[in-house]
């Protein structure tokens, strides 16, 4: 799993109010290059909630992200190249996910989130 | 004039298995027919974030972002899949993986986890869902019968996801849907209509055990005709079957 879809993800724990943004318990990361593409990026920049995201890269150990949300991140092509990274080429591998209100785990295994809920979660 | 190449789409050879895991079958194959039907309108629908609900062996998602590639490499587009079967969603990431493709994989009922971060986001929603009518309690049970057991007319898991469906996707979303006749499609796209969709089928195909419909659905805004199209139910099904049979005349042509 990639950080995009993490920025993405959420606890839904019946009555949690606040299941966002996981945090990442990370035991393996890899990372795969993917080819640079600033539109897409852009486009995906307006739904990232930047916060999330500067959290998670740091727990897969990279801390290049500015901390607060860039306004002219569209523009900055040495930013859209961190994020490119950030979202795209760095892998959760091994790990867990931690709800940040209940401190449910979810198991995160070969790169698969089991965001599966028990019957008494739902 | 060099002839056209063939579409690209999974390579059958190439996708991974598990017996725990539903193999890709005439719904499948029906399904990823109406993405092939609908290829050139996809290109131009030019989709930033696609998903699979349900993704089983992974031939259906793996298909998409190939028959999207030529046009909108990998790296335009974020792709999800899930399934609640952990065992299929393995299986998915080993068929990426065998096509050089990438999409990211989550285990979780329908799109539970996504729908909050995600509500009005995604432009693309393929399902094959669970349809086949079965007793209840099969519905869901571990292992691969939860791959097709849909409890009372194959519904009971459709209808979860269209309320879940209509939350993600984008003003511009398109949602594709495999179902059989015994699923009562035209209720399907009656309760689609009332959520402000408009309908097409995009495939029919009868096989020895099932007749199936796939249906592809797109927001429609056009308040006036929703309001007389869903005044009555027995109108509409008719509507439903007249377009079926028109559509299975064209096709015998
Ligand atoms: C008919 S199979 C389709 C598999 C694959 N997409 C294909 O077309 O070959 C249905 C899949 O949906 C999954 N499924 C069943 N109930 C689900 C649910 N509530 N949420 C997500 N996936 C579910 C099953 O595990 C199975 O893999």
């Amino acid at each position: 799993m990639r950080l995009i879809t993490h920025n993405m993800l959420s606890c839904n724990i019946k009555g949690v109010a606040n299941g966002f943004p996981l945090k990442i318990e990370a035991e393996s990361v890899i990372e795969k290059e993917v080819d640079f593409n600033p539109d897409f990026l852009r486009h995906m920049f307006a739904k990232i909630e930047w916060k999330a995201l500067v959290e998670a890269a740091r727990s897969l150990g990279y801390s290049e992200l500015p901390e607060d949300s860039p306004a002219a991140a569209a523009e900055d092509e040495s930013l859209l190249k961190k994020l490119h990274h950030a979202l795209l080429e760095l892998h959760l591998e091994e790990g867990a996910l931690v709800c940040p209100e209940t401190g449910r785990r979810f198991p995160v295994t070969r790169g698969i989130p089991n965001m599966l809920l028990h019957e008494d979660e739902v | 004039m060099s002839e056209k190449p063939p579409p690209e789409i999974a390579d059958i050879m190439r996708v991974s298995s598990h017996r725990e895991v539903y193999e890709p079958c005439d719904d499948s194959f029906a399904l990823v027919d109406a993405l092939l039907a609908d290829q050139t309108n996809l290109l131009n629908h030019n989709p930033n974030l696609c998903m699979e609900i349900g993704c089983g062996s992974g031939y259906v998602i793996t298909s998409l972002i190939l028959l999207l590639k030529p046009k909108l490499p990998n790296n335009n587009v974020h792709y999800l899949a899930t399934d609640t079967n952990p065992l299929a969603a393995r299986v998915t990431t080993e068929t990426l993986e065998a096509h050089g493709v990438e999409a990211d994989v989550i285990c979780t009922d329908i799109a539970s986890c996504l729908e909050t971060r995600l509500a009005g986001s995604v432009d693309v929603i393929v399902v094959n869902p669970p349809y086949v009518p079965t007793p209840e309690y099969e519905v869901g049970m571990e292992g691969i019968a939860s791959a097709w057991a849909g409890g009372e007319n194959g519904r009971s898991v459709i209808d979860r996801m269209l309320p879940v469906v209509d939350r993600l996707l984008s003003e511009k979303g398109w949602f594709y849907l495999v179902t059989l006749t015994s699923n009562y499609p035209s209720e399907i796209c009656l309760m689609m209509r009332k959520r402000g969709y408009a309908w097409r089928i995009m495939v029919q195909r009868s096989t020895e055990e099932e007749n199936l419909v796939i249906l592809k659905f797109w927001r429609d805004r056009d308040e006036e005709s929703l309001e007389k199209e869903a005044s009555s139910s027995a109108s509409f099904a008719s509507e439903f079957s007249r377009s079926l049979s028109s559509f299975m005349e064209k096709q015998q042509r």
